[in-house]
């Protein structure tokens, strides 16, 4: 999925990190645990989410299990698309 | 209070003509009463006036009888008239009523170590013209403001920068390791200012210069000890009161009316009761109110004010507010701050003196030493529930964090837990407390220019304030060594500056804090944190000696953060009608941060962007669009318009 995961990975990018790239955070890295994202982000993340590939993000689904990094992002995203939930 | 600076040439040199004159008036606005200057050889010292005790007898510089000895002396120290009788028993003989002249001879009496025996908020230089000397010293939690640098072989000193740039020799520039620490722990560590080979004075600290030689050492540092006494809380809380009773009598010292800040909270609220005791005439309150319901604490305030019968005085604060008073701020501030609450203290000190008072009584130090603030809370429960991760019953803690925000709020239990998740490496770090705070401000450093970001890759600001650590810091509580970084950190660095002494003195305003009388502060080091913060009740112990001082509702409330409309207050929503101001366009224009050089435009024009468009603005677009604003102003005022150059 690398068109999808980067163009989240701009997304967060853009969003909260100021257009700055930081090559030490990898797909994998916490969102959290780098400090990239904060509480205000978790927001506009799903609003972003929401728009952008015309998804439904479930209160069940705002978990970090699916939001907390560029990869899990991709991986629940793609998922959505697909139909089978995440 | 006062303004001083001074100079220290090399032997055969004498300040530059004028220079003490200038310095003395840029300084004015701490000193609009009078003001002074003396030259002796390679020596100067200048001196700004604003006349508290002994209005007609405290004029400065002043001069020992034998004329070996001169000082100036900003601040006040309340034990006077105890050091003066004691002092006169001894023999010593006075020409005048002051402060000033006790300070003088008590250094004369007993050298350095005078400091050890004064309670009060100094920064004072005394030349000893017989050793060739200059002695130097500040107070120890640092109330008062002192920097020195050194540049063409001369020391110099001031209590504001803006004093030290008027020497020729003096560079202005920034320094990029100051910068790094103010966009992490809100405010350069150690000795460091935001300025390159500007230092400051560090609270506690006395220093000695001579033969070109500087010296500095500690006086005095928090100190933090359980006493082993199984004392009640009942039993710490009768010391508290009667030391509290009496640092406010003292603070309440002065040939002219002392007002209060009041602001609704508990710390305030007490002390503007206690001084209603002391007080014959009505005491006068002041306040400020805000537009938006979040910010504002109007409600409690009226509940004080009908309880104790004080006059209150209220000046309200818009965004707009905020905005126009902003550059001069920064230009009292001298450094970027990452909040614009500096700006409502600003417009509070004006209302203090249009209403005719130079002196007002404050809580602020309390949630310090008695632990009230939320970081203290925040990591009180992540290290609860690290302990036994797997509980289901521990994180719910969390939901009683940060009740004000609602963000935080919203967030699913999920992510506040994931929030909050301990990692297993912060247990063991001296920063356990702190860390979450400073990774999230760090990340704001993604604005700064590239090659600002090159001349910063691999530090670390975090690695400077490791051995900067008192020794015994790792055997201490947890909760001690979260008090201790707020204590020594944020407090002198931020709270007691940028927003304390700076935006009072900006009006010519004195504030006096009874909770850091050092009595409080060292009694406070020694009261069991379980009884600081039971369970999650914070400030458990001084809600206890407060009893019924203050009105019940004023104690029962949650503790809320003083705040002020951030980012908004520069860039309104897009649906409103008014611009944004035109010096914050200009200062954030690409033109202007590439002049600059400080930033990266892209990055701030991106913040800008987002800001302009949210509905919601997060806690760290909030800072870094602050900080982004001040560092500017601080380049605009002092690197590239200079109004003393």
């Amino acid at each position: 999925m690398p068109d999808l995961q980067s163009e989240i990975r701009q997304f967060i990018v853009e969003s909260f990190l100021f257009g700055q790239d930081d090559p030490g955070l990898g797909n994998a890295d916490s969102l959290l645990e780098n400090g990239v994202i904060d509480s205000t982000g978790v927001l506009e993340l799903v609003g972003f989410l929401e728009e952008r590939f015309r998804i439904q993000v479930a209160d069940r689904e705002l978990v970090p299990e699916n939001l907390d990094s560029v990869e899990r992002i991709s991986t629940y995203v793609r998922g959505k698309l697909d139909g089978a939930g995440a | 209070m006062c303004g001083i600076a001074g100079i220290l040439c090399p032997p055969g040199e004498r300040p530059p003509p004028g220079l003490l004159e200038k310095m003395a008036k840029i300084l004015g606005h701490r000193g609009p009463d009078a003001h002074g200057v003396h030259a002796d050889d390679e020596l100067g010292l200048a001196h700004a006036r604003l006349s508290v005790i002994d209005l007609a007898g405290g004029a400065q510089p002043m001069h020992s009888a034998d004329g070996r000895h001169s000082i100036v002396f900003n601040g006040e120290i309340f034990n006077y008239v105890e050091l003066r009788d004691d002092l006169l028993a001894r023999g010593r003989r006075f020409r005048t009523s002051s402060d000033t002249e006790v300070l003088l001879e008590s250094y004369r009496s007993a050298g350095p170590d005078c400091v050890r025996g004064l309670n009060g908020q100094w920064a004072f230089a005394i030349w000893d013209r017989a050793a060739r000397e200059l002695f130097l010293s500040r107070d120890r939690p640092g109330v008062r403001p002192l920097f020195y640098t050194i540049a063409g072989g001369a020391f110099l000193f001031a209590s504001e920068v803006k004093a030290l740039f008027l020497h020729p020799a003096v560079s202005r520039e920034i320094d990029p390791r100051g910068l790094d620490q103010t966009f992490t722990f809100w405010h350069p560590i150690g000795d460091r200012t935001i300025f390159r080979d500007i230092r400051v004075l560090p609270p506690g600290s006395s220093m000695r210069v001579r033969d070109g030689r500087v010296e500095v050492w500690s006086h005095w540092q928090p100190a933090y000890a359980v006493d082993g006494a199984r004392r009640s809380a009942a039993d710490w809380a009768e010391e508290i009161r009667a030391l509290l009773v009496d640092a406010t009598r003292l603070r309440l010292r002065a040939d002219v009316p002392v007002g209060a800040y009041m602001s609704g909270g508990l710390d305030s609220s007490l002390i503007t009761a206690l001084i209603a005791r002391f007080t014959a005439t009505p005491l006068e309150t002041f306040s400020v109110t805000f537009e938006e319901a979040e910010y504002d604490e109007s409600r409690f305030q009226d509940e004080v004010v009908s309880h104790l019968g004080t006059v209150h005085h209220r000046v309200p604060c818009s965004r707009r507010d905020i905005a126009a008073v902003f550059p001069d701020v920064v230009w009292h501030a001298e450094t970027p701050i990452l909040r614009t609450a500096p700006a409502p203290m600003f417009l509070l000190s004006g209302l203090v003196r249009r209403h005719g008072f130079k002196v007002v009584l404050t809580g602020e130090g309390s949630d310090e030493i008695f632990g009230g603030y939320d970081i203290f809370k925040e990591a009180k429960i992540r290290r609860f529930w690290a302990a036994d991760p797997d509980s289901p019953r521990r994180p719910r803690l969390l939901e009683r964090l940060y009740p004000w925000m609602p963000s935080i709020q919203s967030l699913s239990p999920a992510y506040r837990q994931a929030f909050f998740r301990v990692r297993p490496a912060d247990l063991a770090s001296p920063f356990f407390s702190h860390l979450p705070r400073w990774e999230t401000t760090a990340r704001i450093k993604g604005l700064l220019a590239p090659d600002l970001r090159a001349a910063l890759a691999g530090y670390d600001a975090r690695e400077e304030l490791l051995p900067a650590l008192p020794a015994g810091f790792a055997g201490w509580h947890p909760f001690h060594q979260a008090q201790y970084l707020e204590t020594a950190g944020l407090l002198p660095g931020y709270i007691l500056s940028s927003q304390g002494d700076r935006m009072a003195m900006g009006h010519s305003v004195e504030g006096r804090f009874p909770f850091l009388d050092h009595r409080v502060m060292d009694l406070a080091a020694r009261i069991p944190p379980r009884l600081k913060m039971k369970g999650l009740d914070e400030k458990h112990v001084l809600k206890e000696a407060a009893g019924d001082l203050v009105p019940a509702p004023v104690r029962a409330r949650p503790k809320q953060p003083y705040r002020a409309p951030d980012a908004r207050s520069f860039l309104p929503p897009p649906d409103a009608a008014e611009p944004p101001p035109d010096y914050v366009r200009d200062l954030l224009s690409p033109a202007r941060l590439r002049e600059y050089g400080i930033f990266a435009p892209e990055a701030v024009l991106k913040l800008v962007q987002k800001i302009g468009r949210a509905s919601d603005i997060g806690v760290r677009d909030d800072m870094a669009l602050v900080g982004v604003l001040s560092t500017q102003l601080v380049a605009h005022h002092f690197l590239h318009h200079f109004r003393g150059a």
